[in-house]
């Protein structure tokens, strides 16, 4: 939904070469001792984005962003906010503020204080002071909890706080980690909107670390994919999903199912994969850049694949027979694993879109055959 | 580059500022708490120099000189009473002369070895007392209701609160010829005449007990309230019995706090002082007694000071393995 | 299961009455009229004549002053010096002499009462002696070289309480404080203090209750004139039990009992207040 919003609105300003980052990264490296946390990341991120490093744990998202709020050293390389070096600048001169995913509240001060720490470090009017908090606590909407300690409120209420404290110094940037870790799925969803809806009204920049895919296709303009201490891929959630450039992405960002095989034909129309794994040809109805003969991957979705009772006419590319072994009812879908001719397991899955009565339904180890629009593989050469 | 980048140059001049000092001690590496408390606030400085420092001269230089003092010869009538080991004589050259004279008399006269045997024999049963006594209490105490149990730990710690010295003079009172405890078996009739407790071992060993009790408790109730419930419960599902299940579970889980318990009692214990000078037999002195005589009775600090360096050696064992485990259990705290 | 439920009951029971008779039994005989203390004088007992005895006692009145003045001066300095050491153990993560400093912080818990007395003597005589070498001047020994020596060993207490009060909470509340603006000092007056609050009032306490019932280090680090409350009692001790000392330990036992009796409700309150909004919260969220 968001996305599309952006998309109308032509915010898309990594498509503008042209356009001045907001943010560089230049080859930012961090090590401690012998482990690297992070390996020579270089980053791009505009005014106005909300940014998503998503990874699994110790992937180094946290250590990045740690270093862009000043908490961590960077061993090597740059780090620039609107044009500034950010290397000698401690963390309480930064223009930068962090959402703690403890959040760390302070205990022994009520609601108010807590938001109005901030402020107070900038030497402002007390009157000044008490009219930005209660603006801020009113965008978060926790107006009627200002006198309120940290212990007396539930966990998205804090969360509200924690945001509300980190935004109300009008920072350049706000990092936050794991912002809705903390909270329980129906919340989290709930949350996801305000946050969006709170970052365009001020349109401050967000960079967004954590390991929820959901929340990070959700919230991002882009999504920085992270493993091993680097960057493995960046792109807008649907570059993301749709077009993983590897292997690892492919496999991390949802669920796949990846067929080894060999480029037999690469036209720039079309391209053909000969897959001993499937037991046939893969047809992509796109061009990719590799020579022929060389291994690749083809990648599908589960949701891509169609499951057929009886073998389509006339098709012999993008189609395989299998034995369905597992079917896992969700509500909204149906998984089902197939076991192909080649014994590989392949997943489906299908919307549950009309009641089926038993014979309308799939079963246990009914023969079936797979099919998915040439369209819909994703060629990975590494 | 990773250097260049630890100290930015207007951090090293302001640490510079702070003076040469501190740079002889703290000239480390990366810091925790942040990067830049140590590249961009020289003060960080100043706050680990000031206990650092404080402990350096009231604790470590004060060994040195227990250490250097213990090597001098013993002169009765200068004042101090040694003649100094080192001494610049006036030829600008340093004069060393260490006399063993006080080392080799404490580690060969009869009364001194039979001191140190003693005061180790009266620590280690008192420790074992206190075990005996402690580890059911704390036990107990552990699996007790919540409700309670913060009851009964205010119970154990507050006779800690109230003065050491008024707690073991108590016992005097209980423990004299004519005392609480002889009257009252006389009045029942065990005993006819009055049984000789004080200026016993027995009365130290109670003594110390007694004292130290809260502090073999303390660390064996932090360990047993942190055991798994359901570790029991499995080891019973298992076929083990109660006695069987404690043996094999709890017990060995139980290690870290017996040890740091009985460190707690046994160390300080061998250095007693106070306790068997107001109980403990006047024919057989523990080795702090003995200290303290020839400081302030013989003025021989030589030897006081000898005295005092094997006990830490002795000792230095135990305390190492105390702050093994005292370091483990505040890494344990953190996570 | 009975048996064991027995068992620990009996346990406690027995461990509770060892430590608490002998308590008890000096308090009751504090009201006994006899001097011969163990023996009850019936006939004229109980009696508060001790106690009017102990306050018209001038030495202990005046070693009970110069006590109460050492244990604060030293319980305040303990306090602010085991502090800085306890958040250097806890948040200044490694740098060279760290290992040191932790040593150097936990050993005097375990140390021997003699040792350290011994060796701050010697310190304090060396110290003298260069004093006077120097500047032909020399401090004597007494309530000051008493309370340097006690806060030396105190404030390893104070060390180890606030650094396990700092390690029972991570530092995101620090490096909260310090993003939104506040400069290290700051941040540690404005919250890592709060937060250890407790921590460094019962440091406190322990400190002051620790120079308050010491001995032997007084013992040797004494000059004349600075005798302390416990080596006035430690001298009538000796010589055997004294009505007097029953009446004193009595009214300590009593004020240190009813204070910590005191704070323990209090904190239960606390406890209970806070869980209850707790609850509500959730409740209500």
């Amino acid at each position: 939904m968001t996305e599309q919003r952006r998309n109308d609105k032509k915010l898309e300003p990594w498509r503008d070469p042209r356009a001045e980052p907001y943010i560089r990264f230049e080859n930012v490296t961090k090590r401690f001792g012998d482990f690297t946390a992070v390996n020579n990341v270089s980053l791009k991120i505009y005014r106005g984005e909300i940014f998503c490093l998503l990874g699994g744990s110790g992937c180094g998202k946290s250590t990045l962003l740690r270093m862009m709020a000043g908490f961590e050293s960077v061993s090597g390389g740059n780090i620039f906010l609107d044009g500034q070096d950010m290397a000698d600048i401690p963390p309480y001169e930064r223009p930068v503020n962090m959402m703690f995913q403890s959040y760390a509240l302070f205990p022994h001060m009520t609601v108010e204080k807590n938001v109005a720490f901030g402020l107070e470090q900038e030497k402002l009017s007390q009157s000044e002071i008490a009219s930005r908090v209660s603006d801020m606590l009113e965008i978060v909407q926790l107006g009627q909890f200002a006198a309120r300690k940290p212990h007396q409120l539930s966990g998205g209420q804090r969360q509200r706080v924690a945001l509300a404290r980190s935004l109300v110094k009008r920072p350049k940037l706000l990092l936050l980690d794991e912002p809705l870790g903390a909270l329980d799925k129906k919340l989290r969803e709930h949350t996801q909107f305000e946050l969006i809806n709170i970052q365009e009204q001020l349109g401050v920049t967000f960079i967004v670390v954590t390991h929820d895919q959901e929340e990070a296709m959700t919230l991002a303009s882009r999504i920085g994919v992270m493993n091993r201490g680097e960057i493995v891929q960046v792109g807008t959630p649907t570059e993301i999903y749709e077009f993983p450039t590897s292997k690892f992405v492919a496999d991390f960002i949802g669920s796949v199912n990846m067929f080894e095989g060999v480029l037999i034909e690469d036209l720039p129309d079309h391209v053909r994969i000969q897959s001993n794994e499937l037991g046939g040809v893969v047809y992509v109805d796109h061009g990719i850049s590799a020579a022929p003969g060389a291994v690749v991957w083809a990648a599908i979705r589960p949701e891509k694949i169609n499951i057929l009772r009886t073998p389509p006419p006339d098709v012999r590319e993008n189609c395989v027979r299998g034995v369905v072994k597992e079917i896992a009812y969700m509500g909204d879908v149906s998984t089902y694993l197939v076991k192909i001719d080649t014994d590989k397991i392949v997943r489906v899955t299908l919307p549950n879109i009309e009641r089926l009565s038993d014979d309308e339904r799939i079963l246990w180890d009914e023969t079936v055959y797979l099919t998915w629009h040439s369209s819909s593989p994703i060629v990975i050469s590494q | 580059m990773a250097n260049s980048r630890a100290l930015p140059a207007h951090a090293r001049l302001r640490s510079g500022r702070l003076g040469p000092l501190w740079d002889l001690f703290f000239r480390f590496g990366p810091l925790g708490w942040s990067h830049y408390i140590r590249s961009h606030w020289a003060g960080q400085r100043l706050v680990i120099a000031i206990p650092f420092l404080w402990l350096l001269v009231f604790f470590v230089v004060p060994f040195l000189i227990v250490l250097n003092i213990s090597f001098a010869e013993w002169a009765p009538l200068s004042r101090p009473p040694y003649e100094p080991v080192l001494r610049w004589l006036e030829d600008g050259a340093l004069q060393v002369k260490l006399v063993f004279a006080s080392y080799t008399y404490l580690l060969h006269e009869p009364l001194y070895v039979s001191a140190w045997l003693y005061s180790i024999k009266v620590a280690a049963i008192s420790t074992l007392f206190c075990l005996l006594i402690g580890y059911p209490m704390a036990y107990a105490i552990a699996r007790s209701e919540p409700s309670v149990r913060n009851i009964y730990l205010m119970l154990i710690i507050l006779p800690f609160w109230t003065s050491f010295l008024l707690r073991v003079y108590a016992w005097i009172g209980l423990l004299k010829n004519d005392g609480v405890i002889n009257q009252f078996l006389m009045w029942l009739g065990v005993i006819d005449s009055p049984l000789t407790m004080m200026n016993t071992s027995f009365a130290v060993y109670i003594g110390i007990v007694y004292s130290y009790l809260p502090f073999m408790i303390l660390p064996l109730y932090s360990n047993l309230e942190k055991h798994d419930q359901t570790l029991l419960e499995a080891a019973s599902d298992l076929g083990a019995g109660p006695v069987r299940s404690f043996l094999r579970v709890t017990l060995p889980l139980s290690i870290p706090g017996i040890v740091a318990g009985s460190l707690l009692v046994f160390i300080p214990a061998v250095g007693e002082y106070v306790i068997p000078s107001l109980l403990g037999r006047t024919d057989q002195l523990m080795i702090a007694k003995l200290l303290a005589d020839e400081f302030f009775m013989n003025r021989d600090w030589p030897r006081a000071s000898a005295v005092a360096t094997v006990m830490l050696l002795l000792l230095i064992v135990p305390i190492m393995i105390f702050q093994h485990f005292q370091n483990k259990e505040l890494a344990a705290a953190k996570k | 299961m009975k048996s064991r439920r027995w068992f620990q009951k009996s346990a406690l029971l027995l461990g509770f009455a060892f430590l608490y008779i002998p308590i008890i039994m000096m308090i009751v005989y504090s009201f006994n009229n006899s001097r011969l203390v163990t023996v009850w004088d019936a006939a004229n007992s109980p009696t508060l004549a001790w106690y009017g005895k102990l306050f018209q006692n001038d030495q202990i009145m005046d070693a009970a002053w110069v006590s109460i003045q050492i244990a604060a001066m030293s319980a305040t300095a303990a306090v602010i010096l085991g502090t800085l050491a306890g958040l250097v153990l806890a948040r200044f993560g490694p740098f060279r002499g760290r290992s040191l400093l932790s040593g150097m912080s936990t050993a005097p818990l375990v140390m021997p009462e003699v040792i350290t007395g011994l060796s701050m003597l010697l310190l304090f005589v060396a110290l003298e002696q260069l004093f006077e070498h120097w500047f032909g001047w020399s401090f004597g020994r007494g309530m000051i070289t008493i309370t340097i020596a006690h806060i030396t060993f105190t404030m390893a207490y104070v060390t180890v309480v606030v650094q396990s009060r700092l390690a029972s909470f991570d530092d995101s509340m620090e490096e909260a404080a310090m993003d939104l603006g506040a400069k290290p000092a700051k941040v540690f007056m404005k919250i890592t203090v709060p937060l250890i609050l407790p921590a460094i009032l019962s440091g406190w306490l322990l400190a002051f209750t620790l120079s308050w019932d010491d001995v032997v280090i007084a013992q040797f680090n004494a000059g004349p004139g600075s005798n302390t409350l416990p080596m006035v009692i430690f001298s009538k001790v000796r010589l055997g039990v004294s009505p007097e000392v029953n009446a004193l330990a009595t009214i300590m036992v009593l004020i240190v009992g009813a204070g910590v009796v005191l704070s323990a409700l209090y904190m239960r309150r606390a406890e209970k207040r806070r869980k209850r909004e707790e609850q509500m919260a959730v409740a209500n969220g």
